[in-house]
Protein backbone atom coordinates (compact mmCIF):
# COMPACT_ATOMS: atom_id res chain seq x y z
CA UNK A 1 0.00 0.00 0.00
CA UNK A 2 1.52 3.31 -0.99
CA UNK A 3 -1.16 5.30 0.84
CA UNK A 4 -1.54 5.31 4.61
CA UNK A 5 -4.51 3.10 5.56
CA UNK A 6 -6.06 5.72 7.81
CA UNK A 7 -6.36 8.18 4.92
CA UNK A 8 -8.58 5.82 2.91
CA UNK A 9 -12.37 5.79 2.94
CA UNK A 10 -14.34 2.83 4.29
CA UNK A 11 -15.42 1.77 0.79
CA UNK A 12 -11.81 1.75 -0.38
CA UNK A 13 -10.74 -0.27 2.66
CA UNK A 14 -13.59 -2.75 2.22
CA UNK A 15 -12.18 -3.50 -1.25
CA UNK A 16 -8.68 -3.87 0.19
CA UNK A 17 -9.93 -6.32 2.82
CA UNK A 18 -11.88 -8.31 0.21
CA UNK A 19 -8.70 -8.61 -1.87
CA UNK A 20 -6.81 -9.79 1.23
CA UNK A 21 -4.39 -6.92 0.94
CA UNK A 22 -5.26 -5.42 4.31
CA UNK A 23 -6.57 -6.70 7.65
CA UNK A 24 -8.83 -5.04 10.21
CA UNK A 25 -5.99 -5.32 12.75
CA UNK A 26 -3.74 -3.28 10.48
CA UNK A 27 -6.37 -0.57 10.07
CA UNK A 28 -6.95 -0.48 13.83
CA UNK A 29 -3.22 -0.28 14.52
CA UNK A 30 -2.79 2.49 11.95
CA UNK A 31 -5.61 4.52 13.56
CA UNK A 32 -4.09 4.12 17.02
CA UNK A 33 -0.66 5.19 15.79
CA UNK A 34 -2.10 8.30 14.10
CA UNK A 35 -4.22 9.09 17.12
CA UNK A 36 -1.19 8.96 19.41
CA UNK A 37 0.48 11.68 17.32
CA UNK A 38 -2.51 13.84 16.54
CA UNK A 39 -4.88 13.54 19.48
CA UNK A 40 -2.74 15.65 21.85
CA UNK A 41 -3.26 18.53 19.36
CA UNK A 42 -6.86 17.90 18.28
CA UNK A 43 -8.45 16.16 21.31
CA UNK A 44 -11.02 14.38 19.14
CA UNK A 45 -11.00 11.31 21.39
CA UNK A 46 -11.55 11.34 25.16
CA UNK A 47 -10.10 9.21 27.95
CA UNK A 48 -7.12 8.28 25.78
CA UNK A 49 -4.71 8.22 28.72
CA UNK A 50 -5.52 5.92 31.61
CA UNK A 51 -8.69 4.39 30.14
CA UNK A 52 -11.11 3.16 32.79
CA UNK A 53 -10.50 -0.33 34.16
CA UNK A 54 -13.60 -1.70 32.45
CA UNK A 55 -12.14 -1.14 28.99
CA UNK A 56 -10.60 -4.21 27.46
CA UNK A 57 -8.86 -4.32 24.09
CA UNK A 58 -11.27 -5.08 21.27
CA UNK A 59 -10.85 -7.56 18.48
CA UNK A 60 -11.19 -5.33 15.40
CA UNK A 61 -13.56 -6.52 12.68
CA UNK A 62 -14.28 -4.99 9.30
CA UNK A 63 -13.82 -1.22 9.33
CA UNK A 64 -13.84 0.16 12.89
CA UNK A 65 -16.48 2.85 13.49
CA UNK A 66 -15.67 5.68 15.90
CA UNK A 67 -18.50 6.42 18.31
CA UNK A 68 -19.67 9.62 20.01
CA UNK A 69 -19.54 9.49 23.80
CA UNK A 70 -23.37 9.55 24.17
CA UNK A 71 -23.96 6.21 22.39
CA UNK A 72 -23.95 3.25 24.78
CA UNK A 73 -21.26 0.61 24.31
CA UNK A 74 -21.68 -2.29 26.75
CA UNK A 75 -18.88 -2.46 29.29
CA UNK A 76 -17.04 0.54 27.79
CA UNK A 77 -17.11 4.00 29.29
CA UNK A 78 -19.93 6.20 27.92
CA UNK A 79 -19.96 9.48 29.81
CA UNK A 80 -21.58 12.08 27.51
CA UNK A 81 -18.41 14.06 28.30
CA UNK A 82 -20.03 15.02 31.60
CA UNK A 83 -18.72 14.81 35.14
CA UNK A 84 -22.11 13.51 36.30
CA UNK A 85 -21.65 10.29 34.30
CA UNK A 86 -18.03 9.75 35.30
CA UNK A 87 -17.14 6.08 35.35
CA UNK A 88 -20.40 5.00 33.67
CA UNK A 89 -20.10 1.75 31.69
CA UNK A 90 -23.49 0.78 30.19
CA UNK A 91 -25.11 -2.58 30.90
CA UNK A 92 -26.16 -2.88 27.25
CA UNK A 93 -25.17 -1.55 23.82
CA UNK A 94 -27.16 0.79 21.61
CA UNK A 95 -28.99 -0.85 18.70
CA UNK A 96 -26.65 0.90 16.22
CA UNK A 97 -23.67 -0.78 17.93
CA UNK A 98 -25.31 -4.20 17.63
CA UNK A 99 -26.08 -3.51 13.96
CA UNK A 100 -22.46 -2.54 13.30
CA UNK A 101 -21.39 -5.89 14.80
CA UNK A 102 -24.04 -7.86 12.90
CA UNK A 103 -22.75 -6.41 9.62
CA UNK A 104 -19.22 -7.58 10.40
CA UNK A 105 -17.66 -4.38 11.74
CA UNK A 106 -16.55 -3.33 15.19
CA UNK A 107 -16.63 -0.07 17.05
CA UNK A 108 -13.37 1.69 17.82
CA UNK A 109 -13.05 1.46 21.57
CA UNK A 110 -12.11 5.06 22.22
CA UNK A 111 -15.09 7.43 22.21
CA UNK A 112 -15.22 10.83 20.54
CA UNK A 113 -15.48 14.19 22.27
CA UNK A 114 -18.72 16.20 22.38
CA UNK A 115 -20.41 19.05 24.16
CA UNK A 116 -21.69 17.74 27.50
CA UNK A 117 -24.95 15.85 26.80
CA UNK A 118 -24.76 17.28 23.23
CA UNK A 119 -25.53 20.77 24.59
CA UNK A 120 -23.57 23.06 22.31
CA UNK A 121 -22.35 24.01 18.87
CA UNK A 122 -18.58 24.08 19.44
CA UNK A 123 -17.51 21.11 21.64
CA UNK A 124 -16.32 23.73 24.14
CA UNK A 125 -18.77 22.41 26.75
CA UNK A 126 -16.99 19.08 27.18
CA UNK A 127 -15.79 17.99 30.64
CA UNK A 128 -12.68 16.75 28.78
CA UNK A 129 -11.79 20.09 27.19
CA UNK A 130 -12.38 21.51 23.73
CA UNK A 131 -11.68 19.67 20.47
CA UNK A 132 -9.56 21.69 18.04
CA UNK A 133 -10.49 22.06 14.38
CA UNK A 134 -7.92 20.12 12.29
CA UNK A 135 -7.97 22.90 9.64
CA UNK A 136 -6.98 25.53 12.19
CA UNK A 137 -6.25 24.48 15.75
CA UNK A 138 -7.37 27.88 17.08
CA UNK A 139 -10.89 27.26 15.78
CA UNK A 140 -13.72 25.11 17.11
CA UNK A 141 -14.70 21.94 15.22
CA UNK A 142 -18.39 22.78 15.62
CA UNK A 143 -20.63 20.71 17.80
CA UNK A 144 -21.95 18.85 19.45
CA UNK A 145 -20.41 15.92 17.50
CA UNK A 146 -17.16 17.90 17.15
CA UNK A 147 -14.98 14.95 18.20
CA UNK A 148 -16.41 12.61 15.55
CA UNK A 149 -16.11 15.26 12.80
CA UNK A 150 -12.55 16.24 13.78
CA UNK A 151 -11.49 12.58 14.05
CA UNK A 152 -12.72 11.87 10.51
CA UNK A 153 -11.17 15.09 9.13
CA UNK A 154 -7.77 14.40 10.73
CA UNK A 155 -7.72 10.73 9.60
CA UNK A 156 -7.92 9.56 13.22
CA UNK A 157 -11.11 7.75 12.24
CA UNK A 158 -12.22 6.01 9.04
CA UNK A 159 -15.88 6.75 9.71
CA UNK A 160 -17.88 7.73 12.74
CA UNK A 161 -21.29 8.10 14.32
CA UNK A 162 -22.64 11.32 15.73
CA UNK A 163 -26.04 12.45 16.95
CA UNK A 164 -28.04 15.43 15.69
CA UNK A 165 -30.70 17.23 17.74
CA UNK A 166 -30.46 20.69 16.16
CA UNK A 167 -27.52 20.34 13.76
CA UNK A 168 -24.98 18.42 15.85
CA UNK A 169 -23.91 16.19 12.95
CA UNK A 170 -24.24 18.64 10.06
CA UNK A 171 -22.69 21.79 11.58
CA UNK A 172 -19.46 20.07 12.77
CA UNK A 173 -19.27 18.20 9.44
CA UNK A 174 -19.45 21.62 7.75
CA UNK A 175 -16.76 23.15 10.01
CA UNK A 176 -14.42 20.16 9.55
CA UNK A 177 -14.91 19.64 5.79
CA UNK A 178 -16.47 16.16 6.01
CA UNK A 179 -19.86 14.62 5.19
CA UNK A 180 -22.52 14.42 7.92
CA UNK A 181 -26.02 13.00 7.48
CA UNK A 182 -28.95 13.41 9.86
CA UNK A 183 -31.49 10.75 8.90
CA UNK A 184 -35.28 11.16 9.06
CA UNK A 185 -36.62 11.00 12.61
CA UNK A 186 -37.43 7.32 13.19
CA UNK A 187 -35.12 5.97 10.45
CA UNK A 188 -32.34 4.97 12.89
CA UNK A 189 -33.06 3.52 16.33
CA UNK A 190 -32.36 5.80 19.28
CA UNK A 191 -32.21 2.85 21.70
CA UNK A 192 -29.02 3.30 23.70
CA UNK A 193 -28.49 6.92 22.64
CA UNK A 194 -28.45 8.85 25.90
CA UNK A 195 -31.45 11.12 25.39
CA UNK A 196 -31.19 14.90 25.00
CA UNK A 197 -34.49 15.86 23.30
CA UNK A 198 -36.37 12.69 22.43
CA UNK A 199 -38.59 14.19 19.72
CA UNK A 200 -35.57 15.62 17.84
CA UNK A 201 -32.57 13.29 18.41
CA UNK A 202 -31.25 11.10 15.57
CA UNK A 203 -28.01 9.13 15.20
CA UNK A 204 -26.24 9.45 11.85
CA UNK A 205 -22.97 8.94 9.95
CA UNK A 206 -19.99 11.32 9.73
CA UNK A 207 -17.75 10.20 6.88
CA UNK A 208 -15.04 11.24 4.43
CA UNK A 209 -17.36 11.05 1.43
CA UNK A 210 -20.95 10.50 0.32
CA UNK A 211 -20.42 6.83 -0.60
CA UNK A 212 -19.35 6.03 2.97
CA UNK A 213 -22.39 7.91 4.24
CA UNK A 214 -24.66 5.65 2.16
CA UNK A 215 -22.78 2.54 3.29
CA UNK A 216 -23.02 3.44 6.98
CA UNK A 217 -26.74 4.21 6.54
CA UNK A 218 -27.19 0.69 5.12
CA UNK A 219 -25.70 -0.61 8.36
CA UNK A 220 -27.52 1.50 10.98
CA UNK A 221 -30.97 2.21 9.50
CA UNK A 222 -34.05 0.15 10.26
CA UNK A 223 -36.91 -0.61 12.61
CA UNK A 224 -36.15 -1.52 16.20
CA UNK A 225 -38.79 -2.90 18.59
CA UNK A 226 -36.77 -1.31 21.42
CA UNK A 227 -37.47 2.22 20.08
CA UNK A 228 -41.20 2.89 19.84
CA UNK A 229 -40.53 5.92 17.62
CA UNK A 230 -38.51 3.98 15.07
CA UNK A 231 -40.52 3.51 11.89
CA UNK A 232 -41.21 0.11 10.39
CA UNK A 233 -40.66 0.72 6.69
CA UNK A 234 -38.22 -1.05 4.45
CA UNK A 235 -34.62 0.15 4.31
CA UNK A 236 -33.44 0.67 0.72
CA UNK A 237 -29.89 0.00 -0.43
CA UNK A 238 -28.68 3.61 -0.17
CA UNK A 239 -25.68 3.00 -2.42
CA UNK A 240 -28.15 2.54 -5.33
CA UNK A 241 -28.88 6.26 -5.10
CA UNK A 242 -25.27 7.06 -6.02
CA UNK A 243 -25.79 7.22 -9.76
CA UNK A 244 -24.35 10.64 -10.52
CA UNK A 245 -27.50 11.60 -12.39
CA UNK A 246 -29.57 14.52 -11.13
CA UNK A 247 -31.31 15.47 -14.35
CA UNK A 248 -34.76 16.90 -13.69
CA UNK A 249 -34.37 16.85 -9.89
CA UNK A 250 -36.34 19.82 -8.53
CA UNK A 251 -34.44 21.80 -5.92
CA UNK A 252 -35.66 24.78 -3.87
CA UNK A 253 -33.52 27.65 -2.57
CA UNK A 254 -35.25 29.23 0.45
CA UNK A 255 -34.80 33.00 0.33
CA UNK A 256 -34.95 33.28 4.15
CA UNK A 257 -31.61 31.47 4.37
CA UNK A 258 -29.74 34.04 2.29
CA UNK A 259 -30.11 37.08 4.49
CA UNK A 260 -28.10 39.31 6.82
CA UNK A 261 -25.70 37.32 8.98
CA UNK A 262 -24.68 34.99 6.15
CA UNK A 263 -20.93 35.29 5.52
CA UNK A 264 -20.37 36.49 1.91
CA UNK A 265 -17.77 33.75 1.35
CA UNK A 266 -20.29 31.08 2.40
CA UNK A 267 -22.94 32.72 0.24
CA UNK A 268 -20.76 32.64 -2.88
CA UNK A 269 -19.56 29.05 -2.29
CA UNK A 270 -23.17 27.86 -2.03
CA UNK A 271 -24.17 29.81 -5.14
CA UNK A 272 -21.28 28.24 -7.02
CA UNK A 273 -22.50 24.81 -5.92
CA UNK A 274 -25.94 25.69 -7.30
CA UNK A 275 -24.31 26.53 -10.66
CA UNK A 276 -22.44 23.21 -10.70
CA UNK A 277 -25.65 21.29 -10.06
CA UNK A 278 -27.54 23.38 -12.64
CA UNK A 279 -24.99 22.35 -15.26
CA UNK A 280 -25.64 18.72 -14.28
CA UNK A 281 -29.33 19.14 -15.03
CA UNK A 282 -30.91 19.84 -11.63
CA UNK A 283 -33.68 22.43 -11.76
CA UNK A 284 -33.57 25.28 -9.24
CA UNK A 285 -36.27 27.56 -7.98
CA UNK A 286 -36.42 30.24 -5.28
CA UNK A 287 -38.87 29.26 -2.53
CA UNK A 288 -39.98 30.55 0.85
CA UNK A 289 -39.90 28.97 4.29
CA UNK A 290 -41.79 31.77 5.96
CA UNK A 291 -41.38 30.70 9.60
CA UNK A 292 -37.59 30.26 9.45
CA UNK A 293 -36.86 33.09 11.88
CA UNK A 294 -38.86 31.32 14.59
CA UNK A 295 -36.99 28.00 14.38
CA UNK A 296 -34.26 28.91 16.89
CA UNK A 297 -36.61 30.20 19.61
CA UNK A 298 -38.99 27.23 19.11
CA UNK A 299 -36.06 24.86 19.36
CA UNK A 300 -34.65 26.35 22.54
CA UNK A 301 -38.00 25.89 24.28
CA UNK A 302 -38.79 22.38 23.03
CA UNK A 303 -35.25 20.98 23.23
CA UNK A 304 -34.60 22.36 26.72
CA UNK A 305 -38.03 21.27 27.99
CA UNK A 306 -37.40 17.72 26.81
CA UNK A 307 -33.84 17.83 28.13
CA UNK A 308 -34.95 18.98 31.58
CA UNK A 309 -37.18 15.92 31.78
CA UNK A 310 -34.65 13.46 30.29
CA UNK A 311 -31.84 14.65 32.55
CA UNK A 312 -33.89 14.19 35.72
CA UNK A 313 -32.49 10.65 35.87
CA UNK A 314 -29.03 11.92 36.75
CA UNK A 315 -29.44 12.15 40.50
CA UNK A 316 -26.44 10.32 41.93
CA UNK A 317 -28.35 7.15 42.75
CA UNK A 318 -28.01 4.65 39.91
CA UNK A 319 -24.80 5.67 38.16
CA UNK A 320 -22.05 8.20 37.84
CA UNK A 321 -20.95 10.92 40.21
CA UNK A 322 -22.50 11.43 43.66
CA UNK A 323 -21.81 14.33 45.98
CA UNK A 324 -21.88 13.75 49.70
CA UNK A 325 -24.72 14.86 51.89
CA UNK A 326 -26.67 13.58 54.85
CA UNK A 327 -30.06 14.39 53.39
CA UNK A 328 -31.53 12.91 50.19
CA UNK A 329 -32.83 16.10 48.57
CA UNK A 330 -29.59 17.95 49.29
CA UNK A 331 -27.64 15.00 47.88
CA UNK A 332 -29.63 15.35 44.61
CA UNK A 333 -29.10 19.10 44.48
CA UNK A 334 -25.38 19.00 45.25
CA UNK A 335 -24.78 16.08 42.87
CA UNK A 336 -26.50 17.95 40.03
CA UNK A 337 -24.98 21.32 40.96
CA UNK A 338 -21.45 19.88 40.95
CA UNK A 339 -21.93 17.22 38.26
CA UNK A 340 -23.43 19.32 35.44
CA UNK A 341 -21.50 22.00 33.56
CA UNK A 342 -22.77 25.56 32.96
CA UNK A 343 -24.60 24.91 29.67
CA UNK A 344 -26.36 21.82 31.06
CA UNK A 345 -27.56 23.81 34.07
CA UNK A 346 -28.68 26.66 31.82
CA UNK A 347 -30.72 24.35 29.61
CA UNK A 348 -32.25 22.35 32.47
CA UNK A 349 -33.33 25.53 34.26
CA UNK A 350 -34.70 27.07 31.02
CA UNK A 351 -36.58 23.87 30.17
CA UNK A 352 -37.97 23.50 33.68
CA UNK A 353 -39.13 27.11 33.52
CA UNK A 354 -40.87 26.57 30.15
CA UNK A 355 -42.74 23.58 31.57
CA UNK A 356 -43.57 25.10 34.95
CA UNK A 357 -46.99 26.14 36.16
CA UNK A 358 -48.00 29.54 34.81
CA UNK A 359 -45.52 29.50 31.91
CA UNK A 360 -46.42 26.24 30.14
CA UNK A 361 -49.00 27.74 27.77
CA UNK A 362 -47.05 30.89 27.02
CA UNK A 363 -43.80 29.09 26.20
CA UNK A 364 -43.98 25.32 25.73
CA UNK A 365 -47.43 24.99 24.17
CA UNK A 366 -46.88 28.04 21.96
CA UNK A 367 -43.55 26.59 20.76
CA UNK A 368 -45.24 23.30 19.84
CA UNK A 369 -47.78 25.25 17.77
CA UNK A 370 -45.14 27.24 15.92
CA UNK A 371 -43.37 23.93 15.32
CA UNK A 372 -46.50 22.84 13.42
CA UNK A 373 -46.20 25.94 11.19
CA UNK A 374 -42.50 25.30 10.50
CA UNK A 375 -43.27 21.69 9.58
CA UNK A 376 -46.17 22.78 7.33
CA UNK A 377 -43.86 25.13 5.39
CA UNK A 378 -41.71 22.10 4.48
CA UNK A 379 -44.71 19.83 3.77
CA UNK A 380 -46.06 22.39 1.30
CA UNK A 381 -42.73 22.80 -0.52
CA UNK A 382 -42.06 19.07 -0.75
CA UNK A 383 -45.31 18.59 -2.65
CA UNK A 384 -43.45 19.93 -5.67
CA UNK A 385 -39.77 19.75 -4.74
CA UNK A 386 -37.33 16.86 -4.37
CA UNK A 387 -34.75 18.71 -2.28
CA UNK A 388 -33.99 22.03 -0.59
CA UNK A 389 -30.48 23.42 -0.74
CA UNK A 390 -28.99 25.85 1.80
CA UNK A 391 -25.73 26.73 3.55
CA UNK A 392 -25.18 24.43 6.57
CA UNK A 393 -24.05 27.25 8.84
CA UNK A 394 -23.94 31.04 8.30
CA UNK A 395 -20.14 31.06 8.79
CA UNK A 396 -17.12 28.80 8.65
CA UNK A 397 -15.58 27.62 11.95
CA UNK A 398 -15.24 30.38 14.54
CA UNK A 399 -12.42 30.89 17.02
CA UNK A 400 -12.29 28.96 20.31
CA UNK A 401 -13.73 31.27 22.98
CA UNK A 402 -15.35 33.63 20.47
CA UNK A 403 -18.94 32.75 21.39
CA UNK A 404 -18.38 30.87 24.64
CA UNK A 405 -19.55 33.66 26.93
CA UNK A 406 -22.66 34.54 24.92
CA UNK A 407 -25.07 31.57 24.81
CA UNK A 408 -27.53 33.37 22.53
CA UNK A 409 -24.85 34.07 19.90
CA UNK A 410 -23.83 30.41 20.06
CA UNK A 411 -27.44 29.27 19.60
CA UNK A 412 -27.70 31.31 16.39
CA UNK A 413 -24.92 29.30 14.72
CA UNK A 414 -27.51 26.50 14.30
CA UNK A 415 -30.00 28.75 12.52
CA UNK A 416 -29.97 26.75 9.24
CA UNK A 417 -29.92 23.24 10.72
CA UNK A 418 -32.56 23.39 13.47
CA UNK A 419 -35.65 23.39 11.23
CA UNK A 420 -34.90 19.91 9.88
CA UNK A 421 -35.05 18.47 13.40
CA UNK A 422 -38.29 20.31 14.18
CA UNK A 423 -39.83 18.96 10.95
CA UNK A 424 -38.23 15.50 11.36
CA UNK A 425 -36.77 15.57 7.84
CA UNK A 426 -33.35 14.26 6.74
CA UNK A 427 -30.41 16.53 5.89
CA UNK A 428 -26.78 16.25 4.84
CA UNK A 429 -23.82 18.58 4.99
CA UNK A 430 -20.96 18.16 2.52
CA UNK A 431 -17.97 20.36 1.64
CA UNK A 432 -18.56 22.99 -1.06
CA UNK A 433 -15.44 25.11 -0.81
CA UNK A 434 -13.03 26.92 1.46
CA UNK A 435 -12.76 30.43 2.82
CA UNK A 436 -9.70 32.47 1.92
CA UNK A 437 -8.47 31.63 5.44
CA UNK A 438 -8.55 27.96 4.41
CA UNK A 439 -11.55 26.84 6.44
CA UNK A 440 -14.13 24.45 4.95
CA UNK A 441 -17.63 25.61 3.95
CA UNK A 442 -20.62 23.27 4.11
CA UNK A 443 -23.57 22.79 1.77
CA UNK A 444 -26.81 21.47 3.27
CA UNK A 445 -29.34 19.39 1.32
CA UNK A 446 -32.74 18.58 2.83
CA UNK A 447 -35.52 16.31 1.57
CA UNK A 448 -38.86 15.06 2.77
CA UNK A 449 -39.31 12.26 5.30
CA UNK A 450 -37.57 9.00 4.30
CA UNK A 451 -36.09 10.54 1.14
CA UNK A 452 -32.45 10.13 2.14
CA UNK A 453 -31.85 8.63 -1.31
CA UNK A 454 -32.62 11.93 -3.06
CA UNK A 455 -30.22 13.75 -0.74
CA UNK A 456 -27.47 11.19 -1.33
CA UNK A 457 -28.06 11.27 -5.06
CA UNK A 458 -27.70 15.07 -5.29
CA UNK A 459 -24.76 15.10 -2.86
CA UNK A 460 -22.94 12.34 -4.75
CA UNK A 461 -23.37 14.04 -8.13
CA UNK A 462 -21.98 17.27 -6.70
CA UNK A 463 -19.07 15.50 -4.98
CA UNK A 464 -18.11 13.72 -8.21
CA UNK A 465 -17.87 17.02 -10.04
CA UNK A 466 -15.77 18.89 -7.49
CA UNK A 467 -12.55 17.78 -5.86
CA UNK A 468 -13.00 19.29 -2.39
CA UNK A 469 -12.61 15.92 -0.73
CA UNK A 470 -9.04 15.66 -2.05
CA UNK A 471 -8.03 18.61 0.10
CA UNK A 472 -6.82 17.53 3.55
CA UNK A 473 -5.84 19.52 6.65
CA UNK A 474 -2.17 19.70 7.57
CA UNK A 475 -1.74 19.53 11.32
CA UNK A 476 1.34 21.10 12.80
CA UNK A 477 2.65 18.50 15.24
CA UNK A 478 5.49 20.54 16.71
CA UNK B 1 -40.93 37.48 32.88
CA UNK B 2 -38.07 35.74 34.58
CA UNK B 3 -36.05 37.24 37.44
CA UNK B 4 -33.50 36.03 39.95
CA UNK B 5 -36.18 34.83 42.35
CA UNK B 6 -37.89 32.77 39.64
CA UNK B 7 -34.56 31.25 38.57
CA UNK B 8 -33.88 30.26 42.19
CA UNK B 9 -37.35 28.72 42.44
CA UNK B 10 -37.02 26.82 39.13
CA UNK B 11 -33.48 25.59 39.97
CA UNK B 12 -34.92 24.14 43.17
CA UNK B 13 -37.67 22.39 41.18
CA UNK B 14 -34.94 20.97 38.92
CA UNK B 15 -32.93 19.96 42.03
CA UNK B 16 -29.85 21.93 41.04
CA UNK B 17 -27.82 23.66 43.69
CA UNK B 18 -26.59 27.00 42.31
CA UNK B 19 -23.96 29.13 43.99
CA UNK B 20 -24.81 32.83 44.42
CA UNK B 21 -22.48 33.87 41.57
CA UNK B 22 -23.93 31.21 39.25
CA UNK B 23 -27.44 32.33 40.09
CA UNK B 24 -26.58 35.94 39.22
CA UNK B 25 -24.99 35.01 35.89
CA UNK B 26 -27.67 32.51 34.91
CA UNK B 27 -30.48 34.96 35.68
CA UNK B 28 -28.93 37.58 33.39
CA UNK B 29 -28.45 35.05 30.58
CA UNK B 30 -31.98 33.67 30.89
CA UNK B 31 -33.43 37.19 30.74
CA UNK B 32 -31.59 37.68 27.40
CA UNK B 33 -32.57 34.26 26.04
CA UNK B 34 -36.23 34.61 26.98
CA UNK B 35 -36.23 38.13 25.54
CA UNK B 36 -35.18 36.58 22.23
CA UNK B 37 -37.71 33.74 22.57
CA UNK B 38 -40.46 36.32 23.10
CA UNK B 39 -40.49 36.87 19.33
CA UNK B 40 -42.74 33.79 19.23
CA UNK B 41 -45.49 36.05 20.58
CA UNK B 42 -45.61 37.67 17.12
CA UNK B 43 -46.82 34.44 15.52
CA UNK B 44 -50.54 33.90 15.13
CA UNK B 45 -51.20 30.42 16.48
CA UNK B 46 -54.99 30.57 16.61
CA UNK B 47 -56.45 27.24 15.49
CA UNK B 48 -52.99 25.70 15.12
CA UNK B 49 -52.60 22.34 16.81
CA UNK B 50 -49.35 21.53 18.63
CA UNK B 51 -46.76 19.13 17.17
CA UNK B 52 -44.98 17.01 19.73
CA UNK B 53 -43.65 14.51 17.17
CA UNK B 54 -42.75 15.30 13.58
CA UNK B 55 -43.56 11.78 12.41
CA UNK B 56 -46.92 10.37 13.32
CA UNK B 57 -46.29 7.76 15.97
CA UNK B 58 -48.88 5.30 17.16
CA UNK B 59 -48.69 3.57 20.48
CA UNK B 60 -46.76 0.39 19.97
CA UNK B 61 -47.56 -2.62 22.12
CA UNK B 62 -45.15 -5.50 22.34
CA UNK B 63 -46.33 -9.08 22.64
CA UNK B 64 -47.29 -9.93 26.20
CA UNK B 65 -44.51 -12.42 26.80
CA UNK B 66 -41.97 -12.53 29.58
CA UNK B 67 -38.50 -11.42 28.59
CA UNK B 68 -35.23 -11.64 30.45
CA UNK B 69 -34.59 -8.55 32.59
CA UNK B 70 -31.28 -6.96 33.42
CA UNK B 71 -29.60 -9.10 36.10
CA UNK B 72 -29.32 -7.35 39.48
CA UNK B 73 -25.53 -7.40 39.40
CA UNK B 74 -25.46 -5.57 36.05
CA UNK B 75 -28.13 -3.07 37.11
CA UNK B 76 -26.14 -2.22 40.23
CA UNK B 77 -22.74 -2.23 38.56
CA UNK B 78 -22.57 1.55 38.12
CA UNK B 79 -24.15 2.58 41.43
CA UNK B 80 -22.06 4.95 43.52
CA UNK B 81 -23.35 3.21 46.65
CA UNK B 82 -24.97 -0.23 46.84
CA UNK B 83 -25.21 -3.48 48.77
CA UNK B 84 -25.97 -6.95 47.39
CA UNK B 85 -29.31 -6.18 45.85
CA UNK B 86 -30.14 -2.51 46.31
CA UNK B 87 -29.06 1.05 45.68
CA UNK B 88 -28.12 2.87 48.87
CA UNK B 89 -29.29 6.46 49.35
CA UNK B 90 -29.08 8.80 52.33
CA UNK B 91 -31.65 8.13 55.04
CA UNK B 92 -35.09 9.39 53.97
CA UNK B 93 -37.15 8.83 57.14
CA UNK B 94 -35.84 9.84 60.55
Amino acid sequence: MDKQLNTLTAHELIEEIKANRVSSEEIDACLRKTLKEINPKVNAYVRVEGSSSTEKPLNPQGIPVSIKDNICTEGYATECCSRILSGFAPAYSATVINKIKEKGHSFFNLKTNMDEFAFGSSTENSFFGVTHNPWNLDCVPGGSSGGSAAAVASNEAIWALGSDTGGSIRQPASFCGVVGLKPTYGRVSRYGLIAFASSLDQIGPITKDVTDSALLMNIIAGYDPNDSTSVNIEVPDYTKALTGSVKGLKVGIPKEYFVEGLDPQVDSAVKEAINTLKKLGAEFKEVSLAHTEFAVPVYYIIATAEASSNLARFDGVQYGFRSKDLNLIDMYKKTRGEGFGDEAKRRIVLGTFALSHGYYDAYYLRALKVRTLIKKDFDTLFKELDCILTPTSPTAAFKIGEKASDPLKMYLSDIYTISANLAGIPGISLPCGFTKEGLPIGLQILAKHFNEEKILSLAFAYEQNRDWKERKPVINLT
Amino acid sequence: MIDKKTVEYVANLARIDLKEKELERLSGQLIDILGFIDKLKKVNVDNVSPTSHAIEVNSVLRDDVTKVSLPIGKALFNAPSKNNNSFIVPKVIE
